[in-house]
């Protein structure tokens, strides 16, 4: 207790700003040698980081391929050597599992078309048109965002139970399309304000009408936005929980993740191997198209977030 | 199943061809907006405002069979906000939110400037990895991490026990307490919501002019000083708009603590609004009043920071 020293911590502060002056007026040989080392320092840092962080997604692979007893032993096996893959069959042979496939599939695809469609139309008027209105719609994407949907569930509910559309495939879809729609809107947006205007303008100098130079021209610079939006939008309705767990109360009518958290209830503590099978057949197909549209969608997001 | 799917009310009627007229582009406009908002006004707009509406309605089982909604006044509110209970919960809830946020945008940050400075193969090392668990389903991970607190066999009690030499951290039980439980819902929220903070940033460090980075390299400003007065300043757009998804995805968090409740933790020490309304499913009258108080605390977090993002950003 009588040792502590509080102003050490002052030390170091000043000394940080000494070297790198010195190394931005002259970069010096052993500056550069100095910078390679941290440059090496901070690359091993970000390895262990990403270790770390991918740890919990390879857990889950691991342990749906370990046998009852190696996933009860005193000691956790790392390695899915000698596995089994008793565990993925027991899913995949489950009549629950393929049921809620299919009204998770439907659910995913309506969302997808309306959301969309009606996106699409709306970044269009929003970045292509100059109108009275034009500022506070945008403002009102931004605010729809902010309404805590967490919050509004049970008044949903309520609204979809007054038009018989509880436990229905189109109920759920229903309220998703309108809770992917702004954020799906902020992000075209972005992409149709990146295609600049001239390059139709130069098509309809060349005798297209304005329709025709939008679908020839404009329409397919845009691809990739719809993609990413559409993988965007796949991604909320397949993974949405609270919702589904509101709307659909029926066990027939489960999506996915609500499937998967009966498998959880019903094996947790008795068989993670199960639990763990299931959650990887969900996440897996989810996480491989993910990684091939990301980067779209990030780009989306910034340039939507940036530009005008 | 997927044949019985109607289709959602307007799917038919926006065609194929967008009505973009050359001569009334204003007329064209509106109609473009049309399907949209009449999505969002007809499933967000209508239940908000009636939920509005019934925050001033008794409105419990005897309603829901059919006898007429009681108007009361601001008695679910009054009610509420009497209640020391709901005060805990609420302020239980912006705690967790501001350390969730807090706590991502740190290490949001911290790593996007990490991506940024390392070679090429670390950087996609790291990126790949915080893909896979950005894409990763919400209920998928909270299996995982459920798995890996577990009481019995899970890998964070064997390492703390083996590795690190707790042993009393054998078999111990991580959502019974819930200053415990806080810590694995922090946890997971962190570990799902940094990469997407991450990258983010990390598109917006991109942004910044490598030119003007070397001037003020050439003018003697050290690496911190151009951190703090050249990359901040210019990705600060981004930094806003990250942060304010955060907090308000933060304080309406619900999924996470649900599923962490039904895994066993005592839920009147562990709720925060989201599962308390869900608790109140079979009163709407309150339900919705909570409701809307968290609506406000939500615009007072964030309605300020909005406001100055709209003067900043011309829209």
């Amino acid at each position: 207790m009588s040792t502590i020293s509080a102003p050490t911590t002052v030390g170091p502060a000043p000394t940080n700003v000494g070297p790198a002056r010195v190394r931005a007026a002259k970069t010096s040989e052993a500056g550069r040698s100095q910078s390679r080392m941290s440059r090496r320092l901070l690359s091993a840092l970000a390895v262990v980081v990403a270790l770390a962080w991918v740890f919990p997604i390879y857990w889950m692979v691991n342990s749906a391929f370990q046998p009852l007893n190696k996933l009860q032993a005193e000691n956790p096996a790392w390695l899915p050597i000698g596995g089994t893959i008793s565990n993925i069959r027991r899913v995949v042979n489950d009549g629950t599992f393929w049921q809620a496939m299919r009204t998770s599939l439907a659910v995913v695809v309506l969302v997808l078309v309306a959301a969309l469609i009606f996106a699409f139309l709306a970044a269009l008027a929003v970045s292509r048109f100059r109108f009275r209105g034009r500022k506070s719609f945008i403002l009102a994407i931004l605010v729809v965002q902010m309404i805590p949907a967490e919050g509004l569930f049970i008044s949903q509910y309520q609204v979809l139970d007054g038009w018989g559309l509880v436990n229905k495939v189109a109920g759920l879809a229903l309220v998703y399309t309108a809770a992917i729609l702004p954020f799906t809107i902020w992000m075209l947006r972005g992409f149709v304000a990146g295609v600049p205007i001239e390059l139709e303008e130069a098509g309809m100098v060349d005798g297209l009408s304005r329709v025709g130079a939008f679908f020839r021209i404009t329409f397919p610079l845009l691809a990739p936005g719809l993609v990413a939006a559409g993988v965007f939008g796949f991604l909320q309705a397949w993974n949405e929980y609270t919702l589904a767990l509101v709307v659909m109360t029926d066990p027939a009518q489960r999506t996915l993740p609500l499937w998967l958290q009966s498998l959880v209830e019903s094996n947790r503590a008795t068989d993670w191997g199960v639990v763990m099978a299931g959650s990887a057949v969900i996440a897996i197909p989810v996480i491989a198209f993910f990684l091939l549209v990301q980067g779209r969608m990030t780009s989306g997001l910034v340039s939507g977030a940036v530009k005008g | 199943m997927a044949a019985t799917a109607p289709t959602i009310p307007g799917t038919a009627t926006p065609g194929t061809t967008p009505p973009v007229r050359r001569r009334r582009p204003r007329m064209g406009a509106y109609a473009l907006l049309v399907p949209a908002t009449v999505l969002i006004a007809v499933a967000l707009g209508y239940p908000l405002v009636r939920q509005f509406r019934i925050s001033f309605q008794e409105y419990g089982l005897k309603q829901q069979f059919g006898a007429a909604p009681e108007w009361v006044g601001l008695q679910n509110y009054t009610d509420l906000l009497s209640d020391s209970y709901v005060w805990t919960v609420i302020a239980r809830s912006i705690a967790f939110c501001l350390v969730n946020a807090a706590v991502t945008m740190l290490i949001g940050v911290a790593l996007a400037v990490l991506m940024q400075r390392v070679g090429r193969g670390a950087r996609i090392t790291l990126q790949v990895s915080l893909l896979l668990a950005w894409g990763t389903p919400v209920l998928a991970s909270m299996t995982v991490w459920q798995w890996l607190f577990d009481t019995q066999n899970g890998v964070i009690n064997w390492t703390l026990a083996n590795v690190f030499g707790l042993d009393s951290w054998a078999h111990h039980s991580w959502i019974i307490q819930p200053l415990s439980f806080f810590f694995v819902a922090t946890v997971i929220v962190v570990w799902m919501s940094v990469p997407f903070v991450a990258f983010s940033i990390y598109a917006g460090l991109l942004q910044v002019p490598e030119e003007t980075m070397e001037a003020a390299q050439l003018d003697g400003a050290s690496p911190r000083q151009r951190f703090w007065g050249i990359t901040i300043p210019m990705i600060r757009p981004v930094l806003s708009i990250v942060l304010l998804l955060q907090v308000i995805w933060d304080l309406k968090v619900f999924t996470q603590i649900y599923t962490l409740q039904r895994a066993g933790a005592p839920t009147r020490d562990t709720n925060l609004l989201g599962t308390l309304i869900y608790s109140y499913s079979k009163d709407f009258g309150t339900a919705g009043a909570l409701a809307t108080i968290m609506l406000v605390i939500t615009l007072a977090l964030t309605g300020f920071y909005i406001r100055q993002m709209l003067k900043e950003d011309e829209l």
